[in-house]
């Protein structure tokens, strides 16, 4: 059998069940959640078939072609429905799906009672369909729409409950936000259109040699904007806590695991271009630093456990655009911790849902507390996780993590200095904030209080339905790394597609690890002192300068809507004003000047048939008078 | 030929015409003298054909009064249905034109 | 002498509008489903000049030549290429779903007496309209386009002014007052337009002789035929008016918004998806091959105007609160996309142009259709009155979820296509002008999700609590509406294939060649 026809059944699966899902009607209601389920399965399957295919190949055969249809042709644009699937694509082809199939699993039961059930079910296959379809396009185009795709499915499910107006603005928001990086995509595709003639991936990487810098700078830049808006990274990194308004599922999917991992996929992609590139790439290194600290910063501040996990993706997908930035040294880490990443963050989110679950969707830390004893599965899972994201010796995050700060050190010089400490600082604070939720919601005293109406909450562990993929994504938060690890594994499997270059590092490895040991327990100590030892006041103290900024994403959001929202109101309002009254009353007084002139032409229209007689008599008159009077002339 | 005594009474016949239309009330009169009028271009008409000789003139007089026959057939039709719903024959009493 | 194809197909809608006018009082149901037939058989010829035209064949097919007014060198010419056929199928494609969407539109609120006839009159005027945009598609003779490109005003100011939106928040006297201005600011626009390209078409007749469009291009291409560089752009500027008050393009766009919002949802769409099509049409098929000179020396002042139009139209949609002038705003906004298209002269931007025509007619015919359903539940067209609609009706609110990510050209709908195409195109001459226009696309995610929010998201509010889900005459009407963006965005090759070598011509005609990539060009 051919495998390379295969791929588009990757894509096609998950495709068909949101086609069915979302029009099948309310027939669908009882099974439409098992079969969204199932379909991500497929996917998966045939994912785990095409990956045991491609390692019983050799290293240069390994990458697959499959061109489906000739999309738009026009004289001398060519854009193609074709799928390639290489190395890199087959990593998130089976974190996309293998994660996708889980967190499906786990949605089952948690929103089991909500009567949109299937509706859903079908908008999460919709959006595995354009994340596969994002990561196995062989173009920038196709790439595009998997990328709009994923924009889509991700306004739908963070506006799923739409009767709260708050969600309705979170999706609108994420669109939006992600809209301004798709232009940076389209401007990108435009340019490689007008410099290569192309924007299919091979003859545009191969033909970077060729390329004038400034070109490949421009691409460069526009491409990480667009990586901005996807993987929320400063500027544009406002959508994502907002985001976190959508059900639990979605932002341990979407907003965690996958859609915002695009802009690190799509760096890494696009190598060849960065490589041709140098201040492009600082640029990238400078916004993967600056979010690093930016997320590390918010996250130690919120209170909702959902937020502050947000702002942890938003500091962790730093650290990848980070990696992603310091070219070939990095590829390899950057998608590595992507992987293991995608592992801890999705079991912390399911585990913050699987609390939430328990505790009447209650979401503020300062209302938990001592929840270890009520949900022991739901502690253990997290806690792994937690481990596992504050770079515990021998867990996944440990891995990766010390391998993207290395890196960063090996980048050399003074960029290197500041970058690695920076990814430092920023591990310290992750161990400070993550330790804070860990401290806050399973540990101390039971904070909890009956609400308004009187039902305090019971907390309970979850359905097996949700356990289970808690219990499974724990086991790839502790073993993953490792494994990835041991003898270079994950390295080795990457590396044809984006090359590796060990640099020089001014500092050993054991340097680096002994120091992230050391600012490890530096910021997990210090979380213990402030959470772990005197009991937490329920409601949130005032707080210094810096921690209610933070609380406040540190006023970026306020930027926006004094500078965007308020600034972009004032400016329609006056432009509806102008139009009404200058354009149109422009256009509209030579109309009425007209108008006036010819009111006093009316008048001569009496309507008696005798004033007309006369008039015509008289221009007759006049004629033949004229006629004359020429003659004469 | 002189045609010189045919136009002054055309001339004459249409300025009769003209001024029957300008001054009278009475719708049948003004019919008549537009008619009157067109009967003097028919004069003047076959004067000119026959100081030419061609028939030229001759046949626009003809395809005049087919005109002038059509026109009376409408025109007596408006004005009799005027007539019946206002009682009036005058012109004066209608300014239907005006919308 | 072989089937007059083109003639039958405007004819047979003519023929429609006079039956259809023609059946008496009583039987306004009779009236609707004789519209109906009309439109569909219109439909069928159509789709036979579709299968019969030879994409690969000569540049303009299925001709008829007949002599008309012989001492003016008028003739009854017609022949299309590509780009016609494509926005002859269009129109045949939307007007079913236009008569289907207006089906009581027109009923009588009270039977005023026994002769009464409005339903009879605003399905003829609609098919009268449908006869004269086709062949004003299909003329290739410039006098006999300019007679149907004026006389169609006519039915559409009665369509306007004559069967106006019932969901008005004033009175009646203040609705048929506003309807009127309405209809009147149509028609004098367009009058004026008209009159100026009609000093144009009898200069052109001075300077040419004739006014076949296929012999005066061809004397210009082989120099035969000489014109002074002034009286060229005189002429250009006659005939580039009159299409730019039709398509619209700032600042001559006023009209547009108010016709639309006071005309019936149906007769929105047929402004603003097929009659306004004739005017972006002319600019390719006229203005640019009947002036190439001066075109290109109009283009950079177009361009802006274009680029204002994109800005400008978005903005304004930001801050509608009427729905639909709202997304006669968004029309504007789009229209700008495919004169940018046209003038950027690139054949990525032709064809994106072409296809936008199309698409933009698919798209906004799904809007607006959808919206005029919302309105015609609740009795207002203001934005503020509703909410929530999203949990009582999640069929309308889907299909105006849908129609509205077509309007902000998501990939994979029709309009992502055509846009993209002409971004890339503009883009490929005159970049700075590709990178604002791409402004345009985070505008229209602004406008289009902002009114999909305040409508359809957020707690049901009391006035829309009852309001019922699509029927199934709404459905039949959405739902190929939405097949064929969705068809149209996944596969668009056969579209593409059929206007591609129009294009062709169109960029021989003005003497311009693509770009050439940076990578090539350094060979």
């Amino acid at each position: 059998m051919n495998t390379e026809n295969l791929i588009a059944l990757l894509v096609a699966a998950p495709l068909l069940g949101a086609a069915v899902l979302l029009c099948g009607g309310r027939r669908l209601d009882r099974v439409g959640h098992w079969l969204g389920t199932l379909l991500a399965a497929v996917s998966f399957v045939i994912g785990l078939v095409l990956f045991t295919d491609m390692l019983g190949k050799g290293t240069e055969e390994r990458s697959l072609h499959q061109h489906l249809f000739s999309w738009i042709p026009v004289e001398g644009f060519q854009a193609d429905v074709a799928f390639q699937l290489d190395q890199l694509s087959m990593t998130f082809v089976l974190l996309i799906s293998g994660v996708g199939t889980l967190i499906h699993l786990y949605s089952i039961g948690y929103m089991e009672h909500d009567e949109r059930r299937r509706r859903f079910f079908g908008y999460l296959n919709l959006f595995l369909a354009a994340m596969l379809l994002l990561v196995l396009a062989d173009n920038y185009l196709l790439l595009y729409v998997g990328w709009e795709g994923v924009g889509l499915a991700s306004y739908l499910l963070i506006g799923f409950w739409q009767h709260k107006p708050s969600a309705a603005t979170a999706a609108k928001k994420a669109f939006l936000v992600n809209r301004v990086g798709d232009m940076g995509l389209s401007i990108a595709i435009m340019l490689m259109f007008t410099t290569f003639g192309t924007f299919a991936f091979k003859p545009v990487l191969e033909a970077t040699a060729e390329t004038s810098e400034g070109k490949l700078t421009a691409i460069g830049l526009m491409l990480l904007l667009a990586a901005c808006g996807k993987s929320a990274q400063v500027p544009l990194q406002s959508w994502l806590g907002d985001a976190m308004e959508g059900p639990t599922p979605v932002s341990a999917l979407i907003h965690a695991a996958t859609m915002v991992t695009a802009g690190v996929y799509l760096i890494v992609r696009s190598g060849a271009i960065f490589n041709g590139a140098p201040d492009a790439q600082l640029a990238v290194t400078v916004v993967g630093a600056v979010t690093l600290l930016f997320g590390a910063i918010v996250g130690c501040a919120k209170d909702d456990i959902k937020k502050a996990l947000a702002g942890s993706t938003m500091s962790q997908i730093g650290y990848m655009i980070l990696a992603a930035g310091l070219g070939p040294i990095g590829y390899v880490f950057a998608i590595m911790h992507l992987v293991t990443h995608g592992f801890f963050k999705a079991g912390l989110f399911l585990g913050a849902g699987s609390v939430m679950h328990g505790m009447n969707d209650e979401v503020d830390m300062r209302k938990y507390g001592g929840l270890r004893k009520y949900m022991p599965v739901t502690f253990v899972t997290f806690g792994l996780g937690y481990l596992a994201i504050i770079g515990f010796p021998g867990l996944s995050g440990f891995f990766s993590k010390d391998k993207i700060i290395e890196a960063a050190f090996a980048k050399g010089g003074t960029e290197g200095w500041i970058l690695g400490s920076v990814a430092l600082l920023g591990a310290a604070i992750t161990a400070y904030y993550m330790t804070r939720v860990m401290l806050l919601t399973f540990f101390g005293e039971k904070r909890w209080e009956p609400d308004a109406q009187g039902n305090a909450p019971h907390p309970h562990e979850s359905p097996k339905s949700m356990t289970i993929p808690m219990i499974l994504l724990a086991v790839g938060s502790v073993f993953a790394g490792g494994f990835f690890s041991i003898g270079d594994r994950f390295m080795h499997w990457l590396e044809p597609v984006t090359h590796h270059d060990h640099g020089d590092s001014p500092l050993s490895a054991a340097t680096v690890t002994g120091a992230t040991m050391v600012v490890l327990v530096i910021g997990v100590s210090l979380a213990w002192a402030q959470y772990g030892r005197r009991p937490v006041p329920s409601v949130a103290p005032r707080g210094s300068l810096v921690t209610r900024a933070a609380r406040r994403d540190l006023l970026q959001d306020d930027f926006n809507h004094v500078v965007l929202v308020r600034g972009g109101e004032h400016l329609t309002r006056s432009l509806v004003y102008v139009d009404h009254t200058l354009v149109d009353g422009v256009v509209n007084g030579t109309a009425a000047s007209v108008g006036g002139l010819s009111g006093r032409l009316r008048k001569l229209q009496n309507g008696y048939a005798r004033s007309y007689a006369v008039s015509m008599f008289g221009g007759a008159a006049v004629l033949i008078v004229a006629t004359l009077l020429m003659r004469a002339v | 030929m002189n045609p010189v005594n045919y136009l002054y009474l055309a001339a004459l016949l249409f300025a009769i015409g003209a001024t029957g239309v300008l001054i009278r009330r009475n719708a049948i009169v003004v019919f008549m003298c537009i008619e009157l009028m067109l009967n003097a271009c028919n004069l003047a008409f076959v004067a000119f054909s026959r100081l030419h000789g061609n028939l030229d003139g001759q046949i626009i007089a003809f395809f005049t009064m087919v005109v002038a026959a059509a026109e009376v057939v409408v025109g007596l039709a408006i004005i009799v249905s005027l007539f019946r719903s206002r009682h009036s024959a005058s012109v004066d009493d209608a300014s239907l034109m005006k919308l | 002498m072989s089937f007059p194809l083109l003639t039958a197909t405007a004819a047979l809608p003519a023929v429609g509008a006079i039956a259809t006018a023609a059946v008496p009082a009583a039987r306004r149901t009779a009236a609707k489903w004789l519209a109906l037939f009309f439109s569909l058989a219109t439909l069928v010829l159509a789709v036979v000049v579709l299968v019969r035209f030879d994409p690969d064949g000569d540049r303009y097919q299925l001709t008829e030549s007949r002599a008309w007014i012989s001492d003016f060198g008028v003739r009854y010419e017609l022949g299309v290429d590509g780009i016609g056929v494509a926005l002859i199928a269009l129109t045949a494609l939307l007007i079913p779903f236009i008569i289907l969407a207006g089906w009581h539109d027109a009923d009588p609120l009270e039977t005023k007496s026994s002769r009464w006839r409005p339903t009879q009159g605003f399905f003829a005027l609609i098919l009268a309209v449908e006869a004269m945009v086709i062949i004003s598609f299909e003329a290739t003779d410039v006098f006999l386009f300019y007679i149907f490109f004026e006389a169609m005003l006519i039915p559409m100011y009665f369509l306007i002014g004559g069967f106006g939106d019932r969901a008005h928040a004033g009175s009646d006297e203040k609705a048929s007052a506003q309807r009127s201005y309405a209809a009147v600011k149509f028609l004098l626009y367009n009058l004026v337009g008209g009159l100026i390209m009609l000093a144009a078409v009898i200069g052109l007749y001075v300077v040419a002789g004739n006014f076949s469009l296929q012999e005066i291009a061809e004397a210009r291409a082989n120099g035969s035929l000489d014109m002074a560089t002034n009286t060229e752009r005189l002429l250009f500027l006659g005939f580039f008016f009159a299409f730019a008050v039709k398509a619209p393009l700032w600042p001559l766009h006023t009209w547009l918004p108010n016709a639309m919002g006071e005309a019936t949802a149906p007769v929105a769409v047929l402004i603003t998806a097929v009659v306004d099509k004739v005017g972006t049409f002319a600019m390719l098929r006229f203005c640019l091959q009947l002036f190439p000179e001066a075109s290109k020396w109009a283009t950079p002042v177009i361009l802006v105007l274009a680029l204002i139009s994109i800005i400008y139209g978005a903005l304004l949609a930001v801050g509608q609160r009427d729905i639909k002038r709202l997304v006669a705003y968004a029309s504007i906004s789009h229209f700008g996309f495919i004169i940018l298209g046209i003038f950027a002269m690139t054949s990525q931007g032709q064809s994106g142009a072409t296809l936008y025509m199309v698409n933009h007619g698919l798209s906004t015919a799904a809007l607006m259709l959808v919206a005029g359903f919302l309105i015609s539940r609740r009795g207002s067209r203001l934005i503020a009155d509703y909410g929530g609609v999203q949990k009582v009706a999640p069929v309308l609110a889907g299909t105006f979820l849908v129609g509205g990510l077509a309007t902000l050209s998501l990939p994979g709908l029709a309009p992502f296509v055509s846009e993209f195409l002409v971004l890339v195109g503009a883009f490929a001459r005159y970049p700075a002008v590709g990178i604002i226009a791409t402004l345009g696309i985070v505008l229209a995610a602004l406008y289009t999700l902002v009114l999909y929010q305040r409508t359809m998201t957020g707690p049901v509010k009391p006035e829309v609590s009852a309001m019922p889900d699509l029927r199934v005459r709404e459905l039949v009407v959405v739902a190929p509406l939405i097949a064929l963006l969705i068809g149209l965005g996944v596969y668009p090759k056969p579209l593409s294939e059929l206007v591609n070598p129009a294009v062709k011509h169109t960029m021989s005609d003005v003497q311009k060649k693509d770009p050439k990539p940076e990578v090539e060009a350094a060979k």
